[in-house]
């Protein structure tokens, strides 16, 4: 047991951005333990000021580069709600596939290239092209496969060019339709064996074992789909509210012990993840999802955070039935272009959408000549920056008989588990510049 | 010994490092000619030699030009990606309006926990050998250039104007459309990528060093009557400090070639 142990990670690897973990133990008592971002200031709600409502898009997907796809659907949905534009059912089945498919690339880069190491006990992806290439070229092609329907439906993977506020540049055509169902159907068995591959990892007690319930935060339909795109903002204190209305719900407030900036839900702190999305849209999922999350041995609620990995993969789970359905609709039904809608008034309006860390809030406010005034984002990992701290503080307790390497290990996978994307948190978070 | 790469990260979205990890279908063969050794472990072994250093994002704080400037010494080719990189990219936005100002938006009574600055190029700092141009870059472009590098052929950048690869793909001119478009000063290369779907180019692979402003800004006020805040708009979205005169230019000014 020890009493007195010091660990800081300066610049934990496979997370995006740069984080450090510091724990400072003396007497057996923890005096600090904490994650510290270290990410450059970004000013993105400063320059965005003064843009043009057709390029502000274009420029905060530029707040991060792997999670483009989701700032641009949050970006161009607070466009429209600022400037009463309202897209088509058939634009909205064309975004949410391209969206899907931001979930899928996301999910499969955490799970096999961030997680899967830490599980199996290596340093990076790369030694387990030499251990597992079989497992690699399939997570490979995975990445690929959800990487050429970004492509194909957004125009280009990273920052995607195909949304615009008031619609789509352009439509997929009939024959690009029944090809990208040809493709998700023949990826069927890698995503198939990938539900094998994480139920059947040997994961350590302290990743299976922890528990630590705590309010979750997502979006929410009560009578219709698992929701990403759009939908109401749900507690799982039971409270629902409307889009619009988000601060009601997010409160941002200054730790005095803490160089971020933190954020309250409706109790004090929140996790905002997929885990959150399972936790509080189970009954929305598809049945083959729910059969994953059996076989990954998570019940319902889950209150495992490290669970969030496995939350993803029921997600990949749920994303491929629910796409492929979409898809066979389509191309039944095939769309015909139609011009951008135009805005009808000059406003402000907030967007929240789910993106792969959790869900995200735009909200902008625009001036008669088109020219934003305003701007506001709140960032799921600066969501769950004080829930990550409040789950340290849970997990280094029990395990304090522990190595300094296996308590190491543990605080950088709980940390790794929340897929935090620090580029887009330092948008707004306090940064401690400390060497 | 397999060459050493290292891929190394400033202000900017990683989205560009993103691209390389998008590879997949040439990621284990470059793999096989190259070791890529990444920032975080990097600066733990002060010393090592890299024969590529890929560098993205722009320098905004003391600490990256001290990091960039120590890359720089261990780097055999240091090459600039991305247009925060190259340009300062969408990051040089900032440089419009007043820092301060900016500073207190953002972080409220503790901006000075965040000693930012202006927002510079990789080369307004250390010497560049080498740009893959583009936000983001093109995937294709980098597996160019690590080939090239690695078999001593300087790589050459395309310098046609993005109209060239547009009119050759069939758009209709953005400019018949009623829009305001940088295509015809921007390095070409990119396919037209944005005009192809509807939008007009904002320059984000550069301007080619032939390339008439003068010329351009005539033709955008009394050609196609876009006003000079447009105009500075669309010039500062990703080329404010390489076009910082220019921006100067255009603002001093009440109209231009009336």
């Amino acid at each position: 047991m020890h009493e007195n142990l010091n660990i800081n990670v300066h610049h934990m690897a496979r997370v995006e951005g740069h984080g450090n973990i510091v724990l400072n133990m003396k007497d057996g008592t923890i005096e600090d333990l904490r994650l510290d971002i270290v990410e450059s200031p970004r000013f993105f709600e400063a320059f965005v000021v003064g843009r043009h409502y057709r390029d502000v898009p274009h420029v905060t997907s530029r707040i991060c580069g792997i999670c483009s796809v989701g700032h641009t659907m949050a970006s161009v949905r607070a466009v429209e709600n600022a400037l009463g534009m309202e897209v088509s059912e058939n634009v909205k089945k064309i975004r949410k596939l391209l969206h899907d498919a931001a979930f899928l690339q996301s999910h499969v880069l955490h799970a096999y290239f961030l997680v899967a190491p830490d599980v199996l006990g290596v340093g990076s992806v790369i030694p387990l092209a030499e251990s597992h290439p079989d497992v690699v070229k399939m997570a490979l092609r995975m990445k690929k496969f959800t990487n050429d329907v970004c492509d194909a439906l957004g125009g280009r993977t990273v920052h995607p060019i195909n949304v615009i506020p008031g619609g789509l540049a352009r439509f997929p055509t009939k024959k690009e339709l029944i090809e990208l169902k040809a493709y998700y159907e023949k990826m069927l068995p890698d995503f198939e064996t990938t539900y094998e591959v994480f139920s059947s990892l040997d994961y350590p007690d302290w990743f299976a074992g922890f528990d630590r319930p705590t309010e979750y935060i997502s979006l929410h339909k009560p009578d219709g789909e698992y929701p990403l795109y759009d939908g109401q903002v749900i507690s799982s204190t039971g409270r629902i509210i409307d889009e619009q209305d988000y601060l009601s719900m997010i409160h941002e407030r200054v730790e005095s012990h803490a160089a971020a900036k933190h954020v309250s839900g409706e109790t004090d702190t929140y996790m905002a993840s997929a885990l959150a999305r399972y936790n509080n849209n189970y009954d929305q999922l598809r049945p083959k999802a729910k059969e994953v999350a059996v076989k990954l041995g998570m019940g319902h609620p889950c209150t495992n955070t490290f669970a969030n990995t496995f939350a993803q993969v029921v997600e990949c789970a749920h994303l491929m039935e629910e796409d492929l359905a979409v898809l066979t609709e389509l191309i039944e039904n095939t769309p015909e272009p139609e011009a951008p809608v135009e805005p009808t008034k000059f406003g402000r309006g907030a967007a929240a959408v789910e993106v792969p860390r959790g869900i995200l809030f735009h909200e902008y406010t625009f001036g008669e000549d088109g020219i934003l005034t305003d701007a506001n984002c709140i960032i799921p990992t600066g969501q769950n920056l004080a829930n990550i701290e409040a789950d340290m503080q849970k997990l280094v307790p029990g395990i304090l008989d522990r190595s300094k390497e296996e308590i190491t290990l543990s605080l950088e996978c709980l940390v790794r588990a929340y897929d935090p994307c620090i580029s887009c948190a330092t948008h707004f978070l306090e940064v401690d510049f400390r060497e | 010994m397999k060459p050493e790469i290292g891929v190394f990260s400033f202000t900017g979205c990683e989205g560009c490092q993103l691209n390389i990890l998008n590879l997949e279908a040439y990621l284990l063969d470059l793999l096989d000619v190259i070791e890529i050794v990444n920032f975080r472990e990097a600066m733990t072994e002060k010393g090592q030699d890299y024969a590529i250093a890929f560098v993205e994002g722009s320098i905004t704080t003391p600490e990256d030009e001290k990091e960039l400037k120590e890359i720089r010494e261990i780097a055999d080719v240091l090459v600039a990606i991305g247009a925060c990189a190259h340009l300062g990219g969408v990051n040089g936005m900032k440089q419009l309006r007043d820092l301060e100002t900016q500073r207190r938006e953002v972080y409220g009574d503790k901006k000075d926990f965040f000693p930012t600055t202006e927002v510079r190029r990789v080369s307004d700092v250390v010497p560049v050998d080498l740009i893959i141009p583009g936000c983001p870059i093109d995937r294709n472009e980098f597996v160019e250039t690590v080939k090239k590098v690695l078999m001593g052929i300087p790589p050459m950048l395309p310098t046609n104007p993005c109209c060239v690869e547009c009119k050759s793909k069939g758009n209709v001119c953005m400019y018949d459309k009623g829009l305001s478009c940088l295509g015809p000063v921007t390095r070409g290369g990119c396919d037209a990528i944005c005009p192809s779907y509807g939008q007009p180019c904002d320059g984000c692979r550069g301007f080619l060093e032939t390339a008439d402003f003068d010329a351009m800004v005539k033709a955008m006020e009394n050609e196609h009557g876009i006003s000079t805040e447009a105009i500075i708009r669309q010039i500062s979205h990703y080329n404010a400090v390489p076009a910082a005169d220019l921006i100067a230019k255009l603002k001093a000014r009440e109209v231009i070639h009336a």
